[in-house]
C-alpha cells in the first residue's frame, strides 16, 4: 500500500506542464523522432527536440552534424523520412514551406537581385494579399527596425553585406512569423560586425517576443546568445542546455572538446567516502565531489578543467604538477599559455591580470607548477569513443 | 626597338575584318552602276531596292519567320534548360548531350533529314516548315545560354519566395523567370540571328509560297552583282547594330 506522500511524489514528478515553474516552458515547436537519410547516410537520427515559445534557441555542431538538415525540415524545404513537426500541436509534416508560420533567414540571404529593398522587404506581405497602405506601413516599421528606412530603393548588391543581412531579417520578420529560422546568418560578416549583429539580433528577439531557432558551428556565438543550446554530432542530439550548463558541465566528452577549450587529466578513483571521492591525478590526490554517474574504485575517469580553472604556481610551490612554459599569447585582457608537463601531458591556462601585478608574464621554459581550485573541475566517465576526440578536434 | 610592329599587326587584322563591310557600306551610296568606280553620292539603289517589291516582301517574310522562330525556341528552350536544372530524372545526360549533337552536326545534314522528314508526314513546304526547321537549329543555343544563366543561380532564392509564402507557381513567375530574363533575351536574339540568316536549313525547306530574304539574295547574285544588294547589306548590318546595342543595353540593366 503505498503512502499518500509517495503517491503525491510520482504525481509531482510527471505533473503536467502548466504546473510546472520558471518561464518559457510552454512547447511551441515539437520535434519528435525526425530521422533523414540522403543517400543512405543518416543525417538526423530520430531527433526529438521541444523549442519553447519565445526562447533563443541555438543548433550547435561541426558542418555535417545535421543542423542545417533539421533547420531545413523545420522550414518544409525537405521532407523527414518518419517523425513528425508540430506548431502548437498542429501538424506541419506534409505543409509546404509557404504554408508554414514561420520564417528563414538565410546564410548567403537569399536577397532577390532584381527587386528593390522595398520590395524584397515587401514580397511575403504581397503574398498575403495585404491593401497597398498597409504594407508600406510595415515595410517602413520594418526597415526601420534594421536602420535602412533610407535605403528603401536601393537594390540588394548596392548595399554591404551587413546592410544585406539586415534586409534579409527585416524581410523574415515582417510578417509576424511565430518562429524565426536563422541559418548561419552572420557567417558570411566579418569579426566586429558580427559582434554588433549578434547584440542586434538578441535586442530584435527581445523586442520583437520571436521565437529564434538559430544554427551556428561558432560555439562563442551560441554561448553568447542562446537561451539554450542543443549540441549536435551526427544527427544526435549530444546535450541540451542552457549555455552555462553546456559550458560547465558537459554531459559527454565531445560536448566538452567541442564547446569551449578543454584539458582532460586521466584520473583513478582511490576512494568513495560518501559524497566525496579521492581521485589520482598524475600521482597528486585530491578530494573531489562526487559526480552524478556510478563509479568503483580502480575505476578511470576524465578530469575535466577550463583553461580559467587552471592555476599557475611558483616552482617552489609545494602544490600542483611540475612543468615548463612552452607558450604563452598575450590576448589583451588574458595571458593565455601553453605548459607541458613532466610527463608531456599539454595543459592550457588562460590567467587575467589583475591590479597587483599588470605587466605580469612568462618566459618560455620558464618552470611553474600547475593547479586548480578545488571544486572547479567537471568529471566524466570513460568513454568507448574516446578514440573519436582526435580526429573531432580537427573539426572545431 | 620596332614598337610599331604589333600595333601595325592588329591594324592589319582588323583591317581585314572591317575594309570588305566599309567598302560595302560606301558603295552602297555610289551613283556608278559599275561596282569598281565611284560615281558620286547618291541613293538610288536603296530607291531601287525598296522599289523591288519581291525583295521588300522577302525581306518582311524573313523578320517574320526570324521573329517567330525565335519566340517559339525561347519558350520551348527556356521551359526545357528550366527543367535540365530542376529536376533528375533517368536519361537527363542523353537529353543533355542531344542538344549538343543538333548544335555541332553539320547543316547539311540537319537539312536533308528535316526536308526527308517533311515529304515522309507530308508537311508542305512554307512558312510551317521554315519555322519547324529553324526552331530546331535555334532550339539547343536557346537551351545552353539559359542553363549557363541558371548554373549560377542561387538556389535559395526560390526557397526564399516559398518561405515567404509564394506557390510554386508563384515563385515562378516572381523570382525564377525575372532572375533568367537577360538569358532568355539572349537566347532570344542569337535564335533571331541564327533564323534571319539561315541558307542551308532554308534552301531545303522552303517552298515557292514562302520567300525570304537569304535565299532571295543568293539567287540575286547567281546572274551577276547587283549594287542594290550593297544597299540592302548596310540595312542589314545596321539592323544588326542596333539589335546588338539593344541587348548589351538590356544586359548591363538588369546587372545593376
Amino acid at each position: 500500500m503505498p503512502t499518500p506522500l509517495f503517491v503525491f511524489g510520482a504525481f509531482w514528478k510527471n505533473r503536467p506542464l502548466f504546473m510546472r515553474a520558471g518561464p518559457m516552458t510552454q512547447t511551441l515547436l515539437s520535434l519528435s523522432n525526425l530521422t533523414k537519410q540522403f543517400g543512405g547516410k543518416t543525417v538526423l537520427d530520430s531527433l526529438d527536440l521541444d523549442i519553447y515559445d519565445g526562447e533563443f534557441i541555438t543548433l550547435l555542431g561541426p558542418s555535417g552534424c545535421g543542423k542545417t538538415t533539421l533547420l531545413r525540415l523545420i522550414a518544409g524545404f525537405e521532407q523527414p523520412d518518419c517523425g513528425a513537426i508540430s506548431l502548437s500541436g498542429v501538424d506541419l509534416t506534409g505543409t509546404p514551406p509557404e504554408g508554414r508560420p514561420l520564417n528563414t533567414v538565410f546564410q548567403h540571404y537569399a536577397l532577390f537581385p532584381h527587386m528593390s529593398v522595398f520590395d524584397n522587404v515587401a514580397y511575403g506581405l504581397k503574398m498575403e494579399k495585404r491593401p497597398a497602405d498597409e504594407i508600406r506601413d510595415r515595410v517602413g516599421e520594418a526597415l526601420a527596425m534594421v536602420q535602412l528606412q533610407d535605403y528603401a530603393r536601393r537594390k540588394p548588391q548596392q548595399l554591404s553585406g551587413g546592410q544585406q543581412q539586415r534586409v534579409a531579417i527585416a524581410r523574415a520578420v515582417v510578417k509576424r512569423p511565430r518562429l524565426l529560422l536563422l541559418d548561419e546568418p552572420l557567417s558570411a560578416l566579418d569579426y566586429k560586425l558580427r559582434r554588433t549583429m549578434q547584440i542586434e539580433l538578441k535586442r530584435l528577439q527581445r523586442e520583437l517576443g520571436i521565437t529564434f531557432v538559430f544554427v551556428t558551428h561558432d560555439q562563442e556565438e551560441a554561448l553568447s546568445m542562446s537561451d539554450r543550446v542543443v549540441v549536435l554530432k551526427d544527427g544526435v542530439v549530444q546535450q541540451l542546455g542552457t549555455p552555462r550548463e553546456v559550458y560547465e558541465r558537459p554531459a559527454n566528452l565531445f560536448t566538452a572538446r567541442f564547446v569551449g577549450e578543454t584539458n582532460f587529466f586521466p584520473g583513478t578513483v582511490d576512494a568513495i567516502n560518501g559524497g566525496e571521492i579521492i581521485v589520482d591525478v598524475f600521482g597528486l590526490k585530491r578530494t573531489l565531489r562526487k559526480p552524478g554517474f556510478e563509479l568503483h574504485p580502480g575505476q578511470t575517469v576524465h578530469v575535466l578543467l577550463r583553461p580559467e580553472d587552471i592555476r599557475v604556481l611558483e616552482p617552489s610551490d609545494e602544490q600542483g604538477l611540475a612543468g615548463r612554459i612552452v607558450e604563452r599569447n598575450y590576448k589583451g585582457s588574458t595571458l593565455d599559455s601553453v605548459i607541458h608537463l613532466d610527463d608531456g601531458t599539454e595543459v592550457l591556462a588562460s590567467e587575467f591580470f589583475d591590479e597587483d601585478d599588470p605587466a605580469f608574464d612568462y618566459r618560455l621554459g620558464e618552470p611553474v607548477r600547475v593547479s586548480w581550485v578545488d571544486g572547479w573541475e567537471w568529471l566524466l566517465p570513460e568513454e568507448s569513443t574516446v578514440a573519436n576526440i582526435g580526429s573531432l578536434a580537427d573539426d572545431v | 626597338m620596332i614598337r610599331w610592329l604589333p600595333r601595325a599587326w592588329l591594324m592589319l587584322i582588323y583591317g581585314l575584318l572591317y575594309v570588305p563591310i566599309a567598302v560595302l557600306v560606301v558603295f552602297s551610296f555610289n551613283d556608278s552602276r559599275s561596282g569598281y568606280t565611284w560615281g558620286g553620292l547618291s541613293l538610288r539603289w536603296y530607291e531601287t531596292l525598296f522599289n523591288n517589291h519581291a525583295m521588300v516582301e522577302a525581306m518582311w517574310n524573313s523578320l517574320w519567320l526570324a521573329l517567330s522562330a525565335a519566340t517559339v525556341s525561347t519558350l520551348i528552350g527556356g521551359l526545357t534548360a528550366l527543367a535540365l536544372h530542376r529536376y533528375r530524372f533517368r536519361g537527363k545526360r542523353v537529353l543533355n548531350g542531344m542538344l549538343f549533337v543538333v548544335m555541332m552536326s553539320p547543316e547539311i545534314v540537319l537539312a536533308i533529314s528535316l526536308l526527308a522528314l517533311f515529304l515522309l508526314v507530308g508537311i508542305q513546304l512554307g512558312y510551317v516548315s521554315l519555322l519547324l526547321a529553324h526552331v530546331t537549329f535555334c532550339l539547343p543555343f536557346v537551351v545552353i545560354t539559359v542553363m549557363a544563366r541558371l548554373s549560377g543561380f542561387d538556389e535559395s532564392l526560390p526557397e526564399a519566395a516559398r518561405d515567404l509564402g509564394a506557390s510554386d507557381f508563384t515563385m515562378t513567375r516572381t523570382v525564377l523567370i525575372p532572375v533568367i530574363m537577360p538569358a532568355l533575351l539572349a537566347g532570344w536574339l542569337l535564335g533571331f540571328t541564327l533564323s534571319l540568316d539561315d541558307v542551308v536549313v532554308s534552301t531545303f525547306v522552303s517552298g515557292p509560297t514562302y520567300e525570304i530574304l537569304p535565299l532571295r539574295i543568293y539567287s540575286m547574285v547567281r546572274v551577276g552583282l547587283k549594287p542594290e544588294v550593297n544597299a540592302l547589306g548596310t540595312l542589314l548590318l545596321v539592323f544588326s547594330l542596333v539589335m546588338l546595342s539593344l541587348s548589351q543595353w538590356i544586359l548591363t540593366r538588369s546587372k545593376q
